[in-house]
């Protein structure tokens, strides 16, 4: 099973977090790694461009903005056999990275699609 | 009715712990007693104390080093209390006092298991894989291991009876011990045998689960992710060992295509007419990084490598038709030199057909024809039946896809080997033309 593991900005933190999100994820990688589970990984830039399909006019705009505990700052894709696996590296992320907070979804896959 | 749930909560937690820290607990434990057996033993005993302890005291901050902790507390206690393990104790003692890992207090048996536990997965691994036991032993002892899995688990995806698959663990178990195998990763040139072993029981379960054909299809497509995952963790153990990346480049591309491999009734789809719009991106571009890792290693290709280049070949095919066949064929040549088997030659053939014509493919074909591993194997008349059709000898082809048909033991496959032999009748009927070569 994939899950999709998600870090979000607590917005406590206002210096330097590229730096700090680059070492947590250096620890992160190398601990996923190891365990031979990390699919993929990456940091994502918290200004977000927000896209609006409707009734066949897409706009673009640079705003309103989440709040800033809800913005997605870094993820991780990875593989395990169970939900409980998954949450128990998510536990391992976290004993290393510190406090935050973060969410994990169920990415679903060909084993998912109905009458498969 | 809520304690029975957090009771099975904390079960499920623990299976997860367990797969996650089986391989480490085992091999630091088999630092410890040099037997890999008696480590094993030890990491159950840890596991039932968990199983034990848990539910009323909860699952601990660090549940890796409580079930190591505990491990090796009964190791020592096993030590001191088993007569016939004494002078191990003594060895022990000795090394901790004159070898390279000395420093601390003789006594101790804890500063062993503080090294880093890399080296000591590595060689668990060798050791699971060693060539004293027969493959289906390496392959039990390896899911047990270093996946964590129950026997029952690995009976359920073997399709074997659970008595076996536990009588195959224990046996082996005593095989290591009677034929004193040392806990170590070897060197020079045994190192690349014995790593070969390791390659083929990890693959050799990836294609348990791969070409599954029978039995309950979740559990084995489980057996590949958990081939995927060994493949993976070898790789970061052993970064130089160019087949290790070859291999689970290979592992990653195949298993980026298994979403487009099953019709809607699940009938197999051959790779030419797969909906490349199905195979998984993510899966081929992880195969493609440790394929350009095992190339940056330099030195002649191996086997996986060369099997992944002509895998990653195909998937670099926008579609079937811009498939670049001389570049397969080509590979297909070196590794029939390398690895020759006669699979492989029948692959070529059928490469070769594609890249210059069936002709010179069916030369390749015929010269398997005594071939005794492939007399029941239907794709050898299948690819036979094809070159003919294609040379315009269609009563041929037609003998040859009834063959094919009779062999397959897969009804979606056997109806389209009729529809072909029937077409090949037709075709015969109306009278030769010239063959609709490539």
């Amino acid at each position: 099973m994939q899950f999709l593991m998600m870090t979000t900005d607590t917005g406590s933190e206002t210096t330097a977090p590229d730096e700090k999100l680059h070492a947590e994820m250096g620890a992160f990688i190398e601990e996923m790694s190891k365990a031979g589970v990390l699919l993929a990984t990456g940091g994502l830039d918290p200004r977000a461009v927000h896209i609006t399909s409707s009734g066949g006019k897409v706009t673009v705009t640079d705003g309103p903005y989440t709040e800033a505990k809800e913005v997605v700052v870094g993820f991780a894709l990875i593989e395990t056999r169970t939900e409980e696996e998954a949450i128990e590296l998510s536990k391992r992320f976290w004993s290393i990275v510190g406090d935050g907070a973060g969410t994990i979804q169920r990415v679903f896959g060909p084993e998912d699609v109905p009458g498969a | 009715m809520t304690t029975a749930e957090t009771n099975r909560e904390i079960h499920r937690r623990i299976d997860a712990v367990w797969r996650l820290e089986a391989a480490r607990i085992i091999a630091g434990l088999a630092r410890l007693v040099r037997d890999v057996g008696l480590a094993e033993e030890l990491a159950q005993d840890a596991l039932v104390a968990a199983l034990e302890q848990w539910p009323e005291s909860g699952v601990p901050d660090n549940p890796g080093a409580w079930l190591m902790a505990v491990g090796k507390r009964r190791a020592v206690d096993r030590i001191r209390r088993d007569q016939r393990l004494e002078r191990k104790l003594e060895e022990i003692g000795h090394r901790m006092e004159t070898g390279p890992e000395s420093g601390a207090d003789g006594a101790d048996v804890e500063a062993v298991l503080d090294d880093p536990i890399e080296d000591d997965i590595l060689r668990l691994v060798f050791t699971a894989c060693h060539p004293v036991l027969p493959t289906p032993a390496r392959v039990a002892l390896t899911l047990r291991m270093l996946g964590g899995l129950t026997t029952d688990e690995i009976a359920r995806a073997f399709l074997v009876p659970e008595p076996t698959v536990a009588q195959r663990v224990v046996r082996a178990k005593r095989t290591l011990a009677e034929a004193g195998v040392p806990f170590e990763v070897p060197e020079g040139e045994e190192r690349a045998a014995r790593l070969a072993s390791v390659l083929e029981v990890i693959y050799l379960i990836f294609n348990e689960g791969y070409a599954a054909t029978a039995g309950d299809a979740l559990v084995r497509t489980d057996l590949c992710r958990e081939a995927l995952r060994l493949g993976r963790v070898l790789a970061g153990l052993a970064p130089k060992e160019a087949e290790v990346h070859g291999l689970v480049a290979l592992m990653e591309i195949q298993a980026s295509r298994s979403r487009a491999r099953t019709g809607p009734s699940g009938e197999p789809v051959p790779l030419l007419d797969q909906n490349r719009a199905l195979w998984d991106r993510l899966h081929i571009r992880r195969g493609f990084a440790a394929l350009l890792r095992a190339e940056k290693l330099g030195g002649p290709p191996g086997p996986y490598v060369l099997q992944a280049a002509i895998a990653a070949s195909h998937a670099q095919a926008a579609d079937a038709e811009e498939t670049d066949w001389a570049r397969i064929a080509a590979l297909y040549e070196i590794l029939a030199q390398r690895a020759p088997s006669p699979v492989v030659e029948l692959n070529r053939a059928v490469a070769v057909g594609m890249a210059r014509g069936p002709a010179e493919a069916l030369g390749i074909v015929d010269a398997l024809a005594g071939e005794p591993s492939l007399k029941r194997y239907h794709l050898l008349p299948s690819v036979r039946g094809d070159l003919l059709f294609k040379l315009g000898r269609f009563g041929e082809a037609r003998t040859e896809f009834e063959r094919a048909a009779a062999l397959t033991r897969n009804a979606p496959e056997r109806a389209l080997l009729l529809e072909r032999a029937e077409a090949s009748g037709r075709a015969a009927e109306s009278r030769p033309r010239s063959g609709r070569g490539v």
